[in-house]
């Protein structure tokens, strides 16, 4: 539509516009603030989202990483009395359960839901209100998980929850349930942010960002998404079956009815070795954003990298098996699986390869995020090694159940996925928040991390081999494994004091000057906006040429193949002061809040008494109506340039970008301004 | 709203108009990768209820002598018809054809209805026979999977009836077409898989 009409230049809201108030289903007026706690609760913007992400997930971090901590003390030394056996095995389970599923993952989904957006030059995700949803829901799950604490016990069957033993007759707690519906919940959150994040990648790229020019980060989160469209109903399916047994006397995993408990292992590892690549990578695809930046020399075989992730993605199908060598599988499928688990490490070595490539004659900077990452690469090979002797089966059969499976899977996970996300938040911190981290105090978190997270878990192959089994509460005396087990407990420590000093990095960072746009001169398109960047992401949406597009647009090739500077520097691709038109932007909504308040009653509700189930059964119908029947955009909001418009004589003006919704009513004008390329639609 | 600079095919077309990378719509495109993950979740269901028909009941009786085929044949003719009828319904809302698109989205919905009170007889009919849900392994799978069948066929009659609602409140017309077409995705979706089950559960013995 022609844009005539005289527009404010910055995006102040006029919280209250006075010329319509709505009242969807007649429940509360829509929020319109984008400041404020409330801000907090009903945001759909993809920035906020991805920092409540990434805060929750520290949260839970300082929960389980207190967990591990209870370990290692009860551990340190032979017969150790800090817990009880009950109280160490919900220890144990609910530290790898809080570590997978509430640390690493919303971590990952952190980074993806606010780098996607921004890499693929995109105004928001393509859902934006259901990416609330699936904040909300994932925090919601988590809480119902660790709810055991306070209701008379939490989960005690480690994070794989191994039948028959989470069958009532030998679980008769609530411990199992709470870890089944919290799990259930938080992979709703998954599963919908999947069908979100794909959708963006797929659907919102700025023109000329082909696939091929995608940065890595996007790419690999891109893989993760597909592997948990796929792997999340499979758990679910798990898990229903657990809950109908739990909660109705199914009997799908108990013996006693004749069932097979194996079924259990392979619904779970069907999903759980897929999601073993849902949480490396992201990180594999952090580090390959870091190691380029600070080694100035593009990425080493992007291509390669990409289709290798993809590689690993199709792969990662085909070997959950070699998590159950030790059941009786029979040799045929031992062998199958087992050359797999062999193959999938080629893909893995090939990323490996491309990243010392890209060091190699690289002018490297030895910054903080680029230590981080280059300890990826050591400890991942570390860990990925030990992984490929567990696809020799007999070798397997002699690992298995033993510190040194526990030593391997920290490699990979903590020394793989959380040395390269911690990495990235180093790397994007300027760019959050518009302040550094300190570099002193990012040294000691750093050096303090890696001595402690080595001398954790490196004895503990060898104590491992030397037959120390896991999730015992107590070793005997005189094994030989008690010299070691101390300097795990200390190593332990040590990481747990590293993330002191990352807090406290943290709280003081507000007070650093702020941070340069572009501070690492970097490639992606994020590093063109301001720091931190504004809610509308980019002023004008940029046309993508090439891979690394920022960087070619500050450097050019000189006559013999050096970086030269750009005649001139590039034009920021946003200012403060905001493009000229004001942008499209979708309004704040409860809806997505209240949605997901409505599935912990439920849950609860199938526990206690149905009544709870009844309040929650409400409160989701209520939000499903009231959302559809929302528009995206809101008519009366301040920031929606269809609504300034005035027109009247309808019940719902605007919300051009509402259509796929059973909701409004008016083919609507839709404007042809280059704005709408990015449009967000939900 | 006064579509001052629209052109035609964008105004009957509005979700065409919003530029995407792959063409499609955002909300079509969300559909079908959901419809992915679909998959996954009855495979797992089918997958659970096959390994468990192979296995012996207890007690009990065995699912396989309770088929009524004739009976289960005429419930799965009702649901492939209620896919015609989803058919036209977007073709009525495509020709902007408000009546018959509430016509045909009714009837959808009816049929749908009609398959799932076919199903609430047969679970009874099952039960008087003395297979519960919890009787043995084969009925908790049988009722698992072929409930969580039922309960999307009701999710989409709930779609369909909303769609309805809003058809004669004024608020569906012909510019929401791809609305239709999308909750059509879900629909022919729902019954693909129990042309699946009807075919795996049913008639393979």
């Amino acid at each position: 539509m022609a844009l005539t009409e005289d527009r404010p230049e910055t995006l102040e809201l006029t919280a209250g516009d006075e010329a319509v108030v709505r009242h969807p289903l007649g429940a509360f007026t829509r929020p319109s603030g984008m400041t404020g706690w409330r801000s907090w609760l009903t945001t759909v913007d993809h920035k906020k989202i991805g920092i409540l992400y990434g805060a929750t997930a520290l949260f839970f971090f300082f929960i389980g990483g207190i967990e591990a901590l209870l370990i290692r003390a009860q551990l340190a030394q032979p017969d150790g009395q800090v817990l009880t056996p009950g109280q160490y095995n919900q220890v144990f389970t609910m530290h790898g359960t809080t570590m997978v599923f509430l640390v690493v993952m919303p971590l990952a989904a952190a980074f993806a839901n606010y780098l996607i957006p921004l890499q693929v030059g995109a105004r928001d995700v393509a859902f934006p209100r259901l990416n609330a949803f699936s904040y909300w829901t994932f925090l919601f799950g988590g809480i119902v998980l660790n709810s055991g604490w306070f209701l008379g016990g939490s989960p005690d069957n480690g994070w794989f929850n191994y039948a028959p033993n989470s069958g009532l007759a030998y679980s008769p707690g609530n411990g199992i349930d709470f870890w089944n519906m919290g799990l259930l919940i938080a992979g709703i959150a998954s599963l919908v942010g999947a069908v979100n994040l794909i959708v963006t990648c797929l659907n919102m790229r700025a023109p000329g960002m082909t696939l091929m020019r995608m940065p890595v980060f996007t790419w690999m989160a891109l893989v993760t998404q597909f592997l948990l469209l796929f792997a999340i109903p499979v758990l679910t399916v798990a898990q229903f079956l657990l809950m109908f047994e739990r909660l109705f006397g199914a009997g799908f995993f108990d013996p006693e009815m004749g069932a097979d408990p194996l079924l259990w292992q392979h619904l779970f590892w069907i999903f759980g070795h897929p999601e073993v690549y849902i949480m490396i990578l992201p990180a594999f695809g952090i580090v390959s954003e870091i190691i380029p930046v600070f080694s100035r020399k593009p990425l080493f075989g992007y291509p390669f990298m990409v289709f290798s992730g993809i590689a690993i993605g199709f792969m990662g199908w085909g070997v959950w098996a070699h998590h159950m060598f030790a059941s009786g599988l029979g040799p045929v499928s031992v062998a199958a699986f087992s050359l797999s688990t062999m193959f999938i490490a080629v893909p893995t070595g090939v990323k490996i390869f491309n990243w010392v490539g890209t060091l190699w004659g690289g002018k490297l900077r030895l910054t903080v995020p680029m230590a981080f990452a280059i300890a990826l690469v050591a400890q991942f090979t570390v860990g990925g090694l030990s992984g490929v002797s567990h696809a020799v089966s007999p070798s397997d059969t002699q690992q298995t159940d033993t510190y040194y499976i526990v030593a391997h899977f920290h490699y990979v996970l903590f020394g793989g996925a959380l040395f390269g996300m911690v990495g990235g938040l180093y790397f994007w911190w300027p760019k959050i928040f518009g302040h550094h981290l300190r570099d002193r105090l990012g040294w000691w978190h750093f050096w303090l991390m890696a001595l402690g997270f080595n001398l954790t878990f490196g004895p503990m192959h060898i104590v491992g081999l030397q037959g120390m089994p896991r999730r015992t509460a107590s070793y005997a005396a005189g094994m030989g494994w008690d010299f070691w087990n101390m300097v795990e407990t200390v190593g332990s420590f040590l990481i747990g004091v590293s993330f002191l000093v990352f807090a406290y990095n943290i709280l003081v960072s507000r007070n650093n000057p702020p941070a340069e746009p572009d501070p690492w001169d970097a490639r992606s398109l994020e590093w063109g906006t301001t720091s931190p960047p504004p809610v509308w992401n980019f002023d004008e949406t940029p046309v993508v040429h090439q891979l690394d597009e920022w960087w070619h647009r500050k450097y050019t090739e000189g006559d013999d193949h050096r970086l030269v500077l750009a005649a001139e520097p590039p034009t920021p691709f946003a200012t403060a002061a905001g493009p000229s038109e004001p942008p499209h932007l979708p309004s704040p909504s409860y809806w997505p809040l209240v949605l997901a308040l409505g599935l912990p009653f439920i849950a609860f509700g199938l526990l206690y008494t149905y009544w709870l189930a009844a309040v929650g059964g409400v409160l989701v119908f209520l939000a499903v109506y009231g959302w559809s029947l929302e528009p995206s955009v809101d008519p009366a909001g301040g920031h929606d340039d269809h609504g300034h418009t005035g027109h009247t004589g309808h019940a719902m003006p605007g919300a051009s970008d509402d259509h796929a919704e059973v909701t409004d009513e008016e083919p609507v004008a839709v404007a042809t301004t280059p704005e709408d390329t990015t449009e967000v639609s939900e | 709203m006064s579509a001052t600079t629209v052109d035609a095919t964008s105004a009957a077309h509005p979700t065409e108009a919003h530029h995407t990378s792959t063409g499609l719509s955002n909300e079509k495109l969300g559909m079908w990768v959901f419809l992915g993950s679909e998959c996954l979740l009855f495979g797992g269901l089918i997958t659970t209820f096959l390994f468990y028909r192979e296995k012996e009941p207890l007690k009990g009786p065995a699912i396989g002598d309770l088929y009524d085929i004739p009976y289960t044949s005429v419930s799965s003719f009702v649901l492939l018809m209620s896919s015609l009828t989803m058919v036209l319904a977007v073709s009525a809302i495509k020709r902007h054809d408000q009546r018959n698109t509430r016509v045909w989205l009714f009837t959808t919905a009816l049929l749908g209805a009609s398959f799932v009170a076919g199903q609430v007889y047969e679970f009874t009919i099952f039960y008087r026979e003395g297979l519960g849900y919890t009787t043995n392994l084969q009925g908790s799978a049988f009722y698992t999977l072929t409930g969580f069948h039922g309960v999307h066929v009701s999710l989409g009659i709930v779609m369909l009836l909303s769609a309805v609602v809003l058809s004669l409140r004024g608020r569906m017309g012909p510019e929401r077409a791809e609305t239709v077409e999308i909750i059509g995705l879900y629909w022919h979706f729902v019954d693909v898989v129990w042309i699946v089950i009807f075919t795996v559960v049913y008639l393979i013995p």
